[in-house]
C-alpha cells in the first residue's frame, strides 16, 4: 500500500511535493559477500530503548539499540503520525528485524550481527543527518561492521 | 533514508536500503534500494510472519550481489490483506458500554474510555509481553489530562519529564493512541484486526479522536509557530483528513 496511487489525492500531493536532497553521483563500495559480512541495521523509525530520550521535531541525533535489547524495551518516538504503528505494536521485527538477522547469522547467511543497531528519526531532512552519519561511521568501524541495512518506517 | 545510504557508502560501508516511497528513492538515487509495496510503518511486511520477513531480508541482502549501481529493485510479493471487511461482530472494547452524556467533558469521556479499555490493554500486554505505550513516562490517565489541559485557559507551561510542553503534547498524542490501539488488540480477534479497521474504529468511535480534533483546532491558530505545526501535522493523520473535511496543505505555504 505504499504505492503513490494507494494514497488519496492529498497524500499523493504531499509525497510529490516533498523536497528531496540532490546528489550529483552515487558512491559505490564493493560489498563483502553477505556470508562473511558483519551487518548492522539502521532504522529511521525513531526507535529507542525504554527510558531513553524521546526524539524531538527535526532531531538529527540517533539512539543506540544493542543487538540483545529485549523487544519489551523497544519504544518508538517518531514525530510523524502518518504511518501505521499497529504492526510495530504487534511485532518489533516489522521495523527492526533483529530476530530475523540473528537467524540469518545462525544459518550462515550473513557473517555476524553488529553488537549495536541504531535509529534515527526519519522525518528529519536528510541534509541534517550528514554530520550524525559521519559520527556513526566511526562507531560502525569500531564494531567492524561491513554492511548496513537501512530501514525506513 | 536514501541520504544516509549516500553518506555511509561514502564513508566506506556497503549499504542496502528499503524504499517505501519509490518516487523519493528515484530522486535520491542511493547505492542499493529495494522498493517494497507495503503499508507505511511495515517495512518488513507482515507482523509475526517470520518466513515473510525473512524473504524480504533475503531480497535486501541480495542487492549486495549486484555488480554496479545505483540499483533500485522492486520486491515482487504483496503483503496479504489484514483484517476483516468490517468491524461488525467484534467484541468489546470496540463499542463502549457507557454512552457519552451531553454534560460530560472531553477529558472525562476519554478517562471513562480509558477505564473501559484498561482490562483489554492489560490482556494485550500479558499476551504480547510488551507495550509501546510509555514514551511520555506518564500514567495513561495523566496523559489524557495533559492533552485535555491544552483546551483550557491554562495550558501546560512547565517542563515535565525533561520535555517542553509542546514536546510532551506530541508524545502524549502517541501514548494515548497507542493505548487505544493496543487495548483493541486485547480482544479475541486482536492481532487479526487490520490497521485500517483499527484506524476506522479509533477515528469514528472514540472520544480520544474527538479530543485530537479539538486539539488540532486549538493549536493551529496559536501564535507559536511550533504549536501551529504540531496542530497541522502531528495530531490528525493526513489519511484521516478526508473523513473530517480537512484539506490544509501547509506544505505549499512558504
Amino acid at each position: 500500500m505504499a504505492r503513490l496511487t494507494d494514497f488519496d489525492e492529498i497524500g499523493q500531493d504531499y509525497y510529490k511535493s516533498m523536497p528531496m536532497p540532490e546528489f550529483s553521483e552515487t558512491p559505490w563500495v564493493t560489498p563483502k559477500p553477505s556470508s562473511e559480512a558483519r551487518v548492522a541495521i539502521i532504522s529511521t523509525a525513531g526507535l529507542q530503548r525504554r527510558g531513553d530520550r524521546p526524539f524531538s521535531v527535526n532531531s538529527a541525533d540517533y539512539r543506540l539499540l544493542p543487538s540483545d535489547t529485549p523487544a519489551a524495551n523497544l519504544e518508538m518516538s517518531h514525530v510523524s503520525i502518518n504511518f501505521d504503528r499497529s504492526g510495530f505494536q504487534q511485532d518489533h521485527n516489522i521495523a527492526l528485524p533483529i530476530d530475523r538477522l540473528n537467524e540469518f547469522a545462525a544459518a550462515g547467511k550473513i557473517g555476524s550481527v553488529a553488537s549495536i543497531h541504531y535509529s534515527f528519526m526519519g522525518a528529519t531532512h536528510p541534509d541534517k543527518l550528514e554530520q550524525a552519519a559521519s559520527q556513526l561511521a566511526r562507531v560502525l568501524r569500531q564494531d567492524q561492521v561491513d554492511s548496513v541495512l537501512l530501514v525506513p518506517i | 533514508m536514501g541520504g544516509l545510504g549516500h553518506y555511509l557508502e561514502r564513508a566506506g560501508f556497503a549499504t542496502a536500503s528499503i524504499s517505501l516511497i519509490r518516487l523519493h528513492t528515484e530522486k535520491i538515487r542511493p547505492p542499493r534500494a529495494l522498493w517494497v509495496p507495503f503499508e507505511l510503518g511495515r517495512p518488513f511486511g507482515v507482523p509475526h510472519d517470520a518466513a515473510f520477513q525473512s524473504r524480504v531480508l533475503q531480497a535486501l541482502l541480495g542487492l549486495f550481489e549486484t555488480k554496479q549501481g545505483p540499483v533500485l529493485a522492486d520486491y515482487p510479493e504483496e503483503a496479504p490483506e489484514t483484517g476483516p471487511a468490517g468491524m461488525d461482530g467484534l467484541a468489546c472494547p470496540m463499542r463502549f458500554d457507557a454512552p457519552a452524556s451531553k454534560d460530560e467533558t472531553l477529558e472525562a469521556a476519554v478517562i471513562r474510555e480509558i477505564n473501559e479499555l484498561r482490562p483489554w490493554y492489560d490482556l494485550a500486554f500479558e499476551r504480547r509481553r510488551r507495550t509501546t505505550v510509555g514514551v511520555t513516562g506518564l500514567d495513561i490517565e495523566e496523559v489524557a489530562r495533559t492533552l485535555a489541559s491544552w483546551l483550557t485557559e491554562t495550558p501546560p507551561s512547565q517542563i515535565v519529564k525533561d520535555q517542553t510542553p509542546a514536546a510532551m503534547l506530541k508524545l502524549a498524542v502517541e501514548d494515548l493512541r497507542a493505548f487505544y490501539f493496543e487495548a483493541a488488540a486485547g480482544q479475541p480477534q486482536g492481532d487479526t484486526i487490520g490497521s485500517k479497521q483499527l484506524a476506522d474504529w479509533f477515528w469514528e468511535e472514540t472520544s480520544a479522536a474527538k479530543l485530537f480534533l479539538a486539539l488540532r483546532d486549538r493549536l493551529i491558530p496559536d501564535d507559536d509557530p511550533a504549536l501551529q505545526m504540531l496542530g497541522r501535522n502531528s495530531v490528525v493523520p493526513r489519511e484521516q483528513w478526508k473523513r473530517f473535511g480537512i484539506d490544509d496543505r501547509w506544505w505549499h505555504q512558504s
